[in-house]
């Protein structure tokens, strides 16, 4: 199994993220993770999808985004060159014995405490998956009362935009 | 008011009117469609066009597939069109098929008001959301002003690039709406950009490969009819002397009389046509998708291979088998270019040796030619009623098959001459395409004789367009091949299932009385029970002009289709009648 990042330009119209998720499934892919929002161009929507492929080739379902009349561009972007990004929210068990050595754990990994309770508090932390898993292995043992993460989000590195290239208008005519 | 096309100006129109403009500016002659609730407003400028036809079907399926058999007929978009909720879900099956098989069509319908949508009002249904994965793109339009743009594009995606069915899904109140019209003068669409230009390095390369292989062969698939590139195959072949195999989507793209031409491959293909592909080393794919029923068990599909693999559409290439030499492009501007590659190559001493290559060919088409065993009863055997059909209608007529024996053997016993000629459910496999499909076509082609070849299960979906047609001055001809079964069905069962035959028997031999059903439609009924009545019987039908004809051919119930590759095997197992296997290797 082998886990992909795409970033995916879509334009911004009602019903396209149920057609890129309804494809991926259709054509037998399995999506770890999306997030999807606003860009610097208007009406141009950016998802990053991060996918878990077995078996069937990237390429193939990339075609076939590809296709799909309102995706403007992929672009797969490899861990090494890109910078990757989740946020996590961790509602942890926390009495007042506990509370310090979890604040230990919480700025070792340079999260932060958002909100606290007498019982409990709430971290969030922003990082690659494999912090935030790292973190959550740790805060495992005080008992994890409720855990929200979000997709990834990710741009490549260096000086370069993803929609430099391909987002003019289309030089034809009916 | 005035549907006439002119100047877009300031003038107010409801966005029903301009939905009839816009179907005007886009060129629509005919469409097909049921009126009702949500269309309803669509329909009453409608009635003052003078330059759309619209034929009024029985079941909205039949719209659809009419709209696909008229534009595989004639190479233009088919327009089918329906009302919300039932009428939109009556049209997924026909759409579905044109997705599979690539058929330019554009499906127009009603929508709730936009201010009722999501709340499960009367004859709502999510039609977008229900096709987004069996159409090339869809729309749901609920501001007036916004119906001609759509249109436009959904015409232009249907039939540019990889063509397909488009739907566009119009809320009432956009139709009741008062709007502007105004067509757009370009469509700008970023993210859809069909590569038709094929790259000439691949080209080249594909050239080179050609010139060098051995045993190569044009493996030549729908995509060839679509693109119009019939003129092209035929000097591509005659220029290399390659051996040419058409699919099932294929039929008419290169002469069946043509000497180069080794028949049909896949399932039910012949002898010939599946050992130019098994044994090949070179496969020029043409317009062709590696269907599991061509390529019987991919992974023992054509092992000796080379692949070029030329497709409009990307995503087709490498889908089921890896190709050496990927070309995306329009199929007819690839071969233009390949021959002039190949030319190039000839003028500097180049030359293909495909002469061992023929005679191992020849060897098989002569030893298993295409044939059919005669029942010993004297009673009618499909085939040869087939066989007739095509021979005295000639290769100008059109052929529309429904789904099953009658369908391969259609496609085995008619020789093909001319693109457009063999209309059929390839890929969806839909039963009940035959009746409307030929309805379509001969809309379409109304100088043309158009068959139906359909069978009695297939014949009993849709044969309530014979009263469409009868009514509307559509005389297509049905040549129903009548074996009282789910004759393909029963096949499997007879060779897998220990002739334990649940639930295939149709009983159509006794009823319904398929000559009474003609008459009580409209239409002229035949009946035909032994052999030597068959050329009058179809001399009479080919003669009446007045209706729609329905000749009932009682056949025989235990013929076959030969040969078989059988499902998720291998094509090195294909049999050629029962328990027999063909010898592959030359003893010469």
């Amino acid at each position: 199994m082998s886990r992909h990042t795409l970033s995916v330009l879509v334009e911004d119209k009602p019903g396209v993220l149920a057609r890129v998720s309804s494809l991926f499934s259709r054509r037998g892919f399995n999506i770890e993770s999306l997030a999807v929002g606003p860009t610097e161009v208007p009406e141009v929507s950016r998802m990053t999808i991060v996918v878990n492929v077995t078996g069937l080739p990237l390429e193939q379902v990339t075609k076939q985004l590809n296709k799909l009349v309102n995706v403007l561009k992929i672009v797969e972007l490899d861990e090494a060159n890109s910078v990757q990004r989740a946020i996590a929210l961790v509602k942890v068990k926390a009495d007042a014995g506990q509370r310090s050595s979890i604040l230990e754990v919480v700025q070792l990994f340079r999260a932060k405490v958002v909100d606290v309770a007498l019982d409990a508090v709430t971290i969030e932390v922003t990082g690659n998956d494999d912090k935030i898993e790292a973190l959550l292995k740790l805060l495992e043992p005080y008992g994890i009362k409720e855990l929200v993460r979000s997709g990834v989000i990710a741009t490549s590195r260096g000086g370069r935009s993803i929609s430099d290239r391909n987002l003019r208008p289309a030089d034809r005519t009916a | 008011m005035s549907t006439s096309a002119g100047q877009p100006s300031g003038e107010r129109i409801t966005g029903a009117q301009s939905l009839i403009r816009s179907m005007e500016y886009a060129d629509v002659d005919v469409v097909f469609g049921i009126p009702g609730g949500a269309i309803l407003p669509a329909y009453d400028p409608l009635m003052d066009s003078t330059k759309v036809r619209h034929i009024l079907v029985r079941h909205e399926q039949a719209a659809g597939h009419a709209a696909e058999g008229y534009a595989a007929a004639t190479g233009r978009v088919g327009v089918c069109m329906a009302t919300s909720g039932p009428g939109a879900t009556n049209l997924v099956t026909p759409i579905a098929d044109a997705h599979m098989d690539s058929v330019p069509m554009v499906a127009i319908t009603g929508q709730v008001p936009s201010s009722a949508i999501g709340t499960d009002a009367f004859q709502e249904a999510d039609i977008r959301g229900i096709t987004m994965p069996i159409t090339k793109h869809n729309y749901l339009v609920t501001n007036p002003d916004e119906i001609p743009r759509a249109i436009a594009e959904a015409f232009y995606l249907a039939s540019s690039g990889r063509p397909g069915p488009v739907l566009v899904d119009i809320s009432k109140d956009a139709l009741q709406a008062m709007t502007t019209f105004e067509w757009p003068t370009d469509i700008s669409l970023p993210g859809y950009h069909p590569v038709t230009k094929p790259h000439s390095k691949q080209v080249r390369e594909a050239a080179r490969l050609i010139l060098e292989s051995k045993r190569p062969v044009l493996y030549v698939g729908g995509g060839v009819i679509r693109a119009n590139a019939s003129a092209q195959l035929r000097e591509l072949a005659e220029l290399t002397g390659l051996p040419v195999v058409t699919t099932l989507m294929a039929r008419g793209a290169f002469p069946d009389s043509h000497p180069q031409h080794m028949g049909m491959p896949g399932m039910h293909g012949s002898v010939g046509a599946v050992g130019a592909l098994q044994k090949s080393d070179l496969l020029v794919t043409l317009g062709a998708r590696f269907d599991d029923r061509v390529t019987g068990k991919l992974s023992t599909f054509a092992p000796d291979a080379t692949v070029i693999h030329a497709d409009i559409d990307p995503a087709e290439i490498g889908k089921n088998r890896h190709a050496d030499v990927p070309i995306v492009g329009d199929v007819g501007e690839v071969m233009t270019e390949l021959i002039a590659a190949l030319r190039e190559e000839m003028a500097a001493g180049r030359q293909g040796d495909y002469e061992g290559w023929w005679v191992q060919l020849n060897r098989w088409r002569d030893t298993y030619p295409l044939g059919y065993d005669l029942p010993n009863d004297g009673s009618l055997s499909p085939q040869y009623v087939i066989e007739r059909l095509g021979a005295l209608s000639g290769p100008d007529a059109i052929m529309a098959a429904g789904v099953g024996q009658h369908q391969m053997w259609g496609a085995q016993f008619v020789k093909y001459e001319k693109p457009r000629t063999w209309l059929n459910s390839g890929g969806l496999g839909t039963m009940g395409y035959a009746v409307p499909a030929a309805m379509g076509a001969k809309v379409g082609m109304p100088g043309s004789v158009v068959w139906a070849i359909d069978g009695d299960g297939c014949f009993q979906m849709t044969n309530q367009e014979l009263v469409t047609c009868a009514i509307n001055d559509i005389p297509i001809k049905v040549a129903l091949i009548n074996n009282s079964s789910l004759g393909m069905v029963r096949q499997w069962q007879t060779l897998f299932y220990n002739e334990r035959y649940s639930e295939t028997d149709l009983h159509s031999h006794r009823l319904p009385d398929f000559v009474k059903l003609a008459d009580a439609y409209g239409c002229h009924g035949l009946r035909c029970e032994t052999p030597e009545e068959v050329d009058s019987v179809i001399e009479k039908a080919l003669s009446i002009n007045d209706a729609p004809v329905v000749i009932d051919f009682v056949v025989h119930r235990d013929a076959m289709v030969w040969p078989m590759v059988a499902a998720g095997t291998s094509n090195d197992d294909i049999l050629v009648a029962r328990e027999m296997a063909p010898s592959w290797d030359s003893e010469e």
